[in-house]
């Protein structure tokens, strides 16, 4: 497909990736967004790259350790993580975890509250124990976003920001064109990877892509003196401490709401940053001092089972859809390169990623959303 | 895996946030002049009203020029919280009438952020503002909200600023005048407006050496009459000249360099070229606001349950371009600064950083980073400050930043050679004051938080290893993990 043109609607970070594996391979990538790269849930998230849940697992472990060098700019990638349990309850279920990632060949270590303490100077004695993962890890999603966009425009590819998708040309069972208020791109294939967006632009063509959309928060405190290793969650929030040694951290109830073909109306935080704050004290009390500083919301969107929508379509063919259901960041190094293989081979070169089909909803029920109280607060 | 759902996703915040403490039919925000009137009235119309001011705040936070710009020139009585208090009372005999007429008066709290459903959110059980004080913090519901907020000091960089000693002329002035705790001797004042008479006027009356005034335009700003009493008091206004460095040692400020070549001892420089509506919390909100060049900045645009009075409101309008006479500032400044002249004193952004757009120092830059830079950014869309603090990091520290977002948003404008209006303005975030994390904590958050709360949105088969999909583990995993959620 060299030589081919290929247009991403949504700049996010699957997105991106996509289309710098795409410009990788030699095909001429135009990406559409309709505000700046990374300006929703891929630029608002916790970082994290440990996703051992999902079929792209192994690539996303191959690939991050060699994202700065690959892209050209930096990520802030760093590895491991620690999980911290404070109550009897977490202790057990983090156990669990790590019994479940010992059998997976996934290195673990348990660690006693002394270990913990050792480890994470920022920690008490206040915890039940530590699981350390020696794999997984987290980089810095809004410099992580950039440096996609800007590796790709490295190969040639275009990036046009403040382009709201508008629609569809299609003609003989493919997508031939996509539409924005000033242009139309013409294309050989197309990417649709615009997050919550996407239901009502599939849509137009006529396919049913089901996902809802949620808010959800994070909180960052001013820079604590720097840990040996800055992965460090549990206690049912998850985040980290950047490489400026500011504590960023996020979990917590979410809220869904209804998100129109224009994008989320705003992404209001909320007090709910009292319960992050109240969590994070509790978490590392040795921090609990240090002030807050900002608070903010990303809209995220969910496939009815949680997990990824990663598919090429039979109709109209030269469609691949991509929803990485509220896991996006981390995968993104490795949901780029299905995509691409998908566009151009049809089918992904080094996972099995059946499980991520779309058609797998084909007989959900049509109250999917009531039926699990995925409603908006009316 | 059989999952039959309830029609309820527990892990949802539906339901699950804490009432208010108390509520009030007003809360006013500010307890100057404008929020005290305010309050006043409010309360002799017969409405329960809630007045607070933020003052006097923390020593840790003066020393980051939180909420003015106070440029560590404050002595060690604003460490003594009660003479503060004290000295808020007796310059403001207001609040005793105020609490005559049943105002409820909170000093030394902080509010840190407005919220209320709208776009984007509908769970909230009421509209509230977020308190702090020393001790905790604490949500009240409100009918209507004042903000009088005032203004904050507009912070300038130039080599050598980012030392003790240079400071706003708000602060300075509430140093001088409420505190009495300025710990100067010698000042130079940058400006000429009427904010730069007055403060100079002020310092002078107050027994402060007040060295002279700089003005970057061919002729003092301000009001003629205040012109002819600082020239009357033998203080000398430099016309078309611009500081150019300032140097120091341990203790600060020691002299700064003029663009004649003069070289002028003093302790104290005292940047009095504007000030800036304190709108950080309508903007945290997301309420409406417009720039308004003679009112100083951004200013609210109105809401229905919120009303703003005072400086934060808009300065008083006197006709003069106060976005225009900031800017000739910010280019004199610009040309005279070096690459290595640091634009946000938190952390440490350059700029030649600034401007080409590159990571904090403790980033490597490999050759493709060090090719980008703002012009190669604005080749994919307009300037927008929040993108750029996102990649350099000028304006993400601890001062939130108080003193560097307005020159970053001028100096965007002059780079990309566009008006300082087609700037965004960069996102207040709440807390819009630093709070540490166990004040901000909600210690006694009701029992459904708690049930609701999961690291992520609780789906059951989101975290099943793909391994163990249809294996006995899936449900071991369910069952140890999302007990409670689906039946």
């Amino acid at each position: 497909m060299s030589g081919s043109e290929v247009v991403i609607v949504g700049g996010g970070v699957t997105g991106l990736s996509a289309g710098w594996w795409l410009a990788r391979s030699g095909v001429k990538v135009t990406v559409l967004d309709k505000f700046i790269v990374g300006w929703e849930a891929s630029g608002r998230n916790g970082g994290g790259a440990s996703h051992y849940s999902s079929p792209l697992f192994d690539e996303e472990q191959r690939l991050w350790p060699q994202m700065d060098e690959l892209l050209g700019y930096p990520t802030e990638h760093q590895k491991g993580r620690i999980l911290i349990a404070m109550t009897e309850r977490q202790w057990e279920q983090y156990r669990f975890i790590a019994e479940r990632h010992t059998r997976l060949n996934h290195p673990v270590e348990l660690l006693d509250v002394k270990q913990v303490q050792e480890a994470v100077p920022l920690a008490g004695d206040n915890c039940f124990g530590g699981v350390h993962y020696k794999f997984g890890g987290h980089a810095n999603p809004q410099r992580s976003v950039q440096a996609y966009a800007w590796a790709l425009q490295d190969l040639g590819g275009k990036i046009v920001q403040h382009s709201p998708v508008t629609g569809f040309e299609t003609a003989g069972g493919k997508v031939t064109a996509v539409k924005t208020a000033n242009a139309t791109y013409g294309c050989d294939a197309v990417v649709v990877a615009a997050g919550p967006q996407i239901p009502q632009l599939m849509a137009q063509l006529g396919v049913d892509v089901p996902l809802a959309a949620a808010r959800a928060e994070m909180i960052i405190t001013e820079p604590a003196p720097m840990m040996p290793l800055g992965g460090v969650d549990g206690h049912k929030i998850y985040g980290r401490q950047t490489l400026r040694g500011n504590l960023a951290y996020g979990g917590g109830p979410h809220e869904w709401l209804d998100v129109d073909a224009t994008g989320p109306a705003a992404r209001p935080s909320t007090p709910l940053a009292r319960n992050l704050a109240k969590r994070l004290a509790e978490l590392l009390p040795k921090a609990a001092h240090l002030n807050v500083i900002r608070s903010w919301a990303g809209i995220i969107e969910n496939s009815p089972d949680g997990r990824p929508i990663i598919d090429r379509l039979t109709s109209p063919d030269n469609v691949v859809v991509a929803s990485m259901s509220s896991v996006g960041f981390g995968l993104s190094p490795a949901s780029g390169h299905a995509i691409r293989d998908l566009v151009i081979d049809g089918k992904c070169s080094f996972a099995d990623i059946d499980i991520l089909k779309l058609s797998r909803f084909d007989n959900l029920e049509s109250d999917w959303r009531e039926k699990r109280g995925w409603m908006p607060i009316s | 895996m059989e999952l039959n759902f309830t029609g309820t996703d527990i892990c949802a915040i539906n339901g699950t946030r804490s009432a208010p403490e108390t509520h009030y039919d007003v809360v006013v925000v500010g307890a100057g002049p404008s929020g005290v009137a305010a309050a006043i009235d409010a309360a002799k119309a017969g409405a329960k009203v809630l007045l607070v001011d933020e003052n006097p705040v923390s020593g840790a936070l003066m020393g980051n020029d939180i909420p003015l710009y106070f440029g560590g020139r404050m002595t060690a009585a604003t460490q003594n919280t009660e003479r503060m208090l004290e000295a808020i009372f007796m310059s403001m005999p207001a609040l005793e009438t105020a609490m005559d007429a049943g105002v409820e008066l909170l000093l030394g709290t902080t509010a840190w952020g407005v919220y209320r459903n709208g776009p984007g959110v509908a769970s909230l059980p009421q509209q509230v503002v977020g308190l702090a004080d020393s001790e905790r913090s604490w949500l009240v519901g409100f009918d209507k909200i004042v903000l009088a907020t005032g203004a904050r000091d507009l912070a300038m960089s130039f080599p050598g600023w980012n030392q003790p000693g240079v400071m706003g002329a708000a602060a300075l002035q509430m140093l001088l005048t409420r505190y009495e705790a300025f710990a100067g001797q010698r000042i130079l004042v940058l400006g000429s407006h009427d904010l730069a008479l007055e403060t100079a006027l002020l310092a002078q009356a107050r027994g402060i050496d007040v060295v002279g005034l700089i003005e970057v335009r061919d002729a003092p700003q301000g009001h003629s009459e205040l012109v002819a009493k600082v020239a009357a008091a033998g203080i000398a206004i430099h016309c078309g000249q611009t500081i150019t460095s300032a140097t120091g040692g341990i203790n600060g400020i020691e002299s700064a360099m003029l663009s004649t070549g003069d070289v002028i001892a003093c302790d104290t420089i005292c940047v009095a070229i504007g000030l800036i509506p304190s709108i950080e919390l309508v903007d945290a909100m997301h309420g409406p606001r417009a720039l308004n060049a003679t009112r100083g900045g951004y200013i609210p645009a109105g809401e229905p349950s919120v009303t703003a009075v005072g400086d934060c409101a808009g300065l008083a309008d006197s006709g003069f371009d106060h976005i225009a006479y900031r800017m000739d500032w910010m280019r004199a400044l610009s040309d005279i600064s070096a690459d290595d002249t640091i634009i946000c004193q938190c952390e440490e952004v350059t700029r030649a950083d600034l401007i080409g757009v590159q990571p904090p120092n403790y980033l490597s830059r490999p050759a493709p980073m060090c090719a980008r830079s703002l012009d190669t950014l604005l080749q994919d869309g307009p300037a927008n400050p929040d993108q750029i603090k996102r990649l350099t990091r000028a304006g993400m520290g601890v001062c939130q930043g108080r003193r560097c977002r307005d020159q970053v948003a001028m100096l965007l404008a002059i780079e990309a050679d566009k008006p300082f209006g087609s700037i965004p303005l960069a996102s207040h975030r709440a807390p819009v004051r630093p709070l540490p994390l166990k004040i901000l904590a909600e210690w006694d958050e009701p029992a459904e938080m708690d049930a609701a709360w999961d690291v992520w949105f609780g789906i059951p088969t989101q975290w099943v290893p793909v391994e163990d999909i249809n294996t006995p583990y899936q449900d071991e995993h369910r069952q140890m993990l999302y007990t409670g959620m689906y039946t």
